[in-house]
């Protein structure tokens, strides 16, 4: 509020100083309309924002101006001399006013009704208002504040921008001449300094958020009157701060979102009382930093959306297969209150319940690089977080170079960054597909668009994976992805704009200027259709996992030899370098050292002569033996088209992994030849737990592994002493076991009758007991 | 009150242009190409640290025979908000008008109609004034 009043009061000082020559002209000639127009928007103006602060005196005082000019206007009363002294001693004692509000001084009212009697032609009457019913706002401190245009804050800005190229280019000098400590930490003062002044600068831009949640408790007000609804307003987190121009872009799609809780979401007192809520509706909006981000939440407790309704809504506006229906997650339906075609139509809107318009809320949020969520639950109310950058003139952005040129994308649409040679290429006709994990995505390349000759060639191009706002996930190809830079913004010129790839310009820190890409023009240029597909994109990834889990994992690496080989990651424990001298050849075979472990070593004749080795630790779940090789070219996940060596040997087969011809390692035949002789090397039992249970992870296993077994995940592949499986998990489990031991979660005994209940601690021990290591060891 | 004129040669021609629309006239060390903009377009250059709009003057005129302009300096013109930099062959000198410019009395050639908006005497000698802000716009905004 003090902020509110402090602008009211620069405002009005201001007004009061412009208006001073207008006031002298209309002293001069009472009949200057134009004139008359200016003084009485000035009382007007001063009428309305009093009334906001309850500033009685300052009001009364306008109020008589005004209606005094009024009739003037009107031509029911002449400008005389005595009013127009009438009206310039009010204007003055406002300035006075304004000026004791400011400095927290109060001033004698005595002749306040004077003034006011000599404005409106009465002869003075005692005073309406007693003065105790009029108290003085409380004395302020004095607050220095003065009033700057924004432009002079960008020039400021720029001026800043222009030190810190300068600082950069100086830092180059300096990293090129001889080292001198002197100089170089009065640069590093310097550098401070720049940093903080523009840091600082960046904070003028900042305002508080109360301006934007200023104007709630009246709008809530208003509506839930006008619609017979009581609605109680929690407003927290005004003090966060956001870019002045930030606040101008949530300022509609806010209202809107406000509006919409208020007249679909919360309920009238009647229904509320039935359904047994409290008659009021709680409407909190509430913001809050995170990171480099401000949340905004808009929360009520109304019935919430129905997403089976939206869903029938869908299907009978024709953009939903009974199928698709059938398949949506509930956040799936409940995103299709941001579907444009399904919130405009009126019809549908009645049954929704609510959604007029949210596509245009989500795609002005969107565009200032900002996010918005929805979660609802049925008859509880609906939480809208919306979620938008501190700035919109700071982006971080990734920069990227095509044709040699270097460009930016925006950070906040990039959703991963891929090797070339990691992802799938189809053709289709004109049109390249790229199919990154099961996902098919149009692929768009950014040199091939721009109509620049790219520099590297193609299977050394990076892909960026971009989700614009609003639109279907693409991928970029690139001919190389840089560095992430917060980059400041600016918006380019229209005939650069024009190009429609563009969202703005920016500075390199070496004084290059770099355009920022915008990835949704970029897919609109490239003619990828967006939105309309989002919905069965969705779909596809969905129907598209079931096939992603038949691929087996594979690692790519390149041998000794310098052939290409897969081998499943699956058995590969890990990847590691030994020293050349941890190789020996001894009894017939070679063999490394690691550790305190001797692993026969396979893929490789003889011992390097020196550096190191890199090796691949294979295990079978009880053993392991480690492959030499050269180098990881990729981990895949292919859907595997085997061609069988005739032969059984270290390559079991062949298969076509991206057009290239990649022998498969065999690990049984590997495990076989080699695994004999580890056998003596292993005394530690195994046992398999299922993988991603927390309770085995950690309860159990420090239990299992005090009783001296190695534990292992229980998945395809593994072989163990003991396998333990809680009751519930049914089916066969991959796991090669000598014995499995199941758990139940309840003490009385279920219905498999066999297994163990969890906390039977005694049993448990029995039961694992019976391999034990100890008995193994006294055995051995 | 003579009016101040920036006279520079563009596509051939000696013009003038309305010094008062000019902020300063530099050259430009280099210039980063901005792909698929408008064809006027050159590219986009750094002056301290505001990005210029780099305009070739030649092609904003549209005259078919020329090819780009053979630059070596660039007038700085903001407008609208933006900083514009318009490349012609030569900037020659300010000088003040010896009298006010005088509307076009008959076609001046294709692409120069459009951007000339009279013609200014100078130590005797006529220029066509041009005005900075139409050959920014580009041939495209003929249409409108």
């Amino acid at each position: 509020m003090d902020d509110l009043l402090n602008d009211f009061i620069a405002e009005t000082r201001d007004m009061a100083q412009a208006l001073s020559g207008a006031i002298v002209a209309w002293e001069a000639s009472p009949q200057d309309r134009e004139r008359l127009d200016e003084i009485f928007r000035f009382v007007h103006t001063v009428k309305g924002n009093c009334g906001f602060f309850d500033l009685p005196r300052l009001e009364q005082l306008s109020h008589a101006a005004e209606g005094a000019l009024a009739e003037v206007r009107a031509g029911t009363r002449v400008a005389d001399t005595r009013l127009v002294d009438a009206v310039l001693a009010v204007i003055d004692r406002i300035g006075e006013l304004v000026q004791a509000l400011e400095t927290g001084e109060s001033l004698a009212s005595e002749d306040d009704e004077q003034l006011i009697a000599a404005v409106s032609g009465m002869p003075a009457v005692p005073a309406i208002v007693d003065e105790a019913a009029a108290p003085e706002p409380e004395a302020r401190k004095s607050f220095r504040s003065i009033r700057l245009s924004v432009d002079l804050l960008d020039r400021m800005m720029s001026a800043v921008s222009d030190a810190v190229l300068a600082r950069n280019e100086l830092a180059r000098r300096l990293r090129d001449a001889p080292r001198d400590i002197a100089v170089e930490a009065a640069f590093e003062r310097v550098s401070t300094c720049i940093a903080e002044i523009r840091d600082g600068i960046t904070r003028t831009r900042m305002q508080r958020i109360d301006s934007l949640f200023s104007g709630l408790p009246r709008m809530v007000r208003d509506l839930a009157a006008d619609l017979g609804k009581q609605v109680r307003l929690d407003v927290d987190g005004g003090d966060v701060e956001l870019d002045r121009e930030m606040i101008e872009m949530i300022r509609d799609p806010l209202t809107h979102i406000v509006r919409n809780a208020i007249d679909h979401g919360i309920e009238t007192p009647e229904a509320r009382v039935a359904a047994g809520k409290k008659a009021a509706g709680t409407l909190g909006v509430s913001a809050r930093q995170t990171g480099n981000q401000i949340l905004i939440e808009v929360t009520d407790d109304g019935r919430g959306i129905d997403g089976d309704a939206l869903v029938r809504s869908a299907r009978a506006a024709g953009l939903l297969s009974a199928e698709q229906a059938e398949r949506l997650t509930a956040t799936q339906k409940l995103a299709l209150v941001f579907t444009p075609s399904l919130s405009t139509a009126e019809r549908i809107t009645a049954i929704s319940g609510r959604g007029v318009g949210m596509d245009v809320v989500r795609a002005n949020i969107e565009r200032i690089g900002g996010v918005i969520d929805i979660e609802s639950r049925p008859s509880q109310g609906v939480r809208l977080s919306i979620r938008v950058p501190l700035t919109l003139t700071i982006i971080p952005a990734l920069t990227i170079s095509a044709g040699g040129q270097i460009f930016a994308v925006p950070r906040s649409a990039i959703d991963e960054i891929l090797r070339i040679g990691a992802i799938r290429i189809d053709h289709v006709g004109a049109a390249e597909i790229a199919t990154v994990r099961g996902r098919r995505v149009p692929l768009v390349s950014l040199p091939d668009l721009l109509g620049v000759e790219g520099d590297v060639p193609r299977e050394e191009q990076k892909i960026v994976l971009l989700k614009p706002a609003g639109g279907q996930v693409y991928a970029l190809a690139v001919d190389a992805v840089h560095d992430h830079e917060e980059l400041v913004v600016k918006p380019a010129a229209p005939a650069v704009m024009a190009a429609g790839l563009y969202a703005g310009t920016t500075l390199a820190d070496d004084g290059c200027p770099i355009l920022l890409l915008d990835p949704s023009g970029i897919a609109k240029r490239a003619g990828i259709t967006l939105a309309e597909n989002e919905l069965h994109q969705a779909l596809r990834a969905t129907e598209e996992e079931a096939e992603t889990e038949r691929e087996t994992g594979l690692l790519l690496f390149r041998t000794l030899a310098g052939g290409t080989r897969a081998v499943p990651v699956m058995v590969v424990e890990r990847i590691e370098d030994v020293p050349a001298e941890a190789i020996r050849f001894g009894a017939g075979k070679l063999r490394v050292t690691i550790g305190e472990r001797i692993l026969p070593l396979a893929g490789c004749d003889a011992a390097p002569a020196e550096g190191k080795l890199r090796i691949l630790r294979l295990t079978d779940g009880r053993s392991e033996i480690a492959y030499g090789f050269a180098e990881v070219i990729d981990i895949r996940s292919v859907v595997l088209d085997l061609h069988v060596a005739p032969t059984p040997g270290e390559v079991a087969g062949v298969a076509l992994i991206d057009s290239d011809q990649v022998e498969l390692l065999d690990p049984h035949w590997l495990f076989a030849a080699y695994g004999d002789e580890v056998q003596e090397e292993i005394v530690q039992p195994v046992c398999a737990l299922p993988e991603g249970d927390p309770w085995m992870e950690t309860m159990l296993r420090p239990l299992v592994e005090s009783l001296g077994y190695r534990v292992v995940a229980a998945r395809e592949g593994v072989a163990a002493d003991i396998l333990i499986l809680s009751e519930e998990s049914a089916g066969a489990s991959p796991v090669k076991a000598g014995q499995v031991v199941r758990l139940r979660s309840r003490p009385e005994t279920g219905a498999g009758g066999d297994s163990i209940y969890r906390y039977d601690r005694a049993a448990l021990i029995g039961a694992l007991s019976r391999r034990s290591p100890a008995k193994d060891a006294a055995n051995g | 009150m003579a009016e101040l004129l920036l006279i520079a040669r563009l596509g051939g021609r000696r013009v003038a242009f309305p010094a008062a629309s000019v902020e300063a006239v530099v050259e430009l060390e280099g210039i980063t190409p901005a792909p698929c903009a408008a064809p006027h377009v050159a590219g986009l250059a750094a002056l301290r640290s505001r990005v210029l709009t780099v305009i070739d003057g030649v092609t904003a005129l549209d005259l078919s025979s020329a090819g780009r302009t053979q630059a070596r300096d660039a007038i700085v013109i903001p407008c609208d908000g933006h900083t514009y930099a318009l490349l012609v062959e030569e900037v020659e000198d300010v000088i003040e008008a010896d009298a006010p410019s005088v509307p076009l009395a008959a076609p001046v050639g294709a692409g120069w109609d459009r951007v000339a908006i009279g013609t200014v005497e100078v130590g005797s000698e006529l220029f066509l004034l041009v005005d900075p802000y139409l050959l920014i716009a580009g041939p495209a905004a003929n249409a409108a």
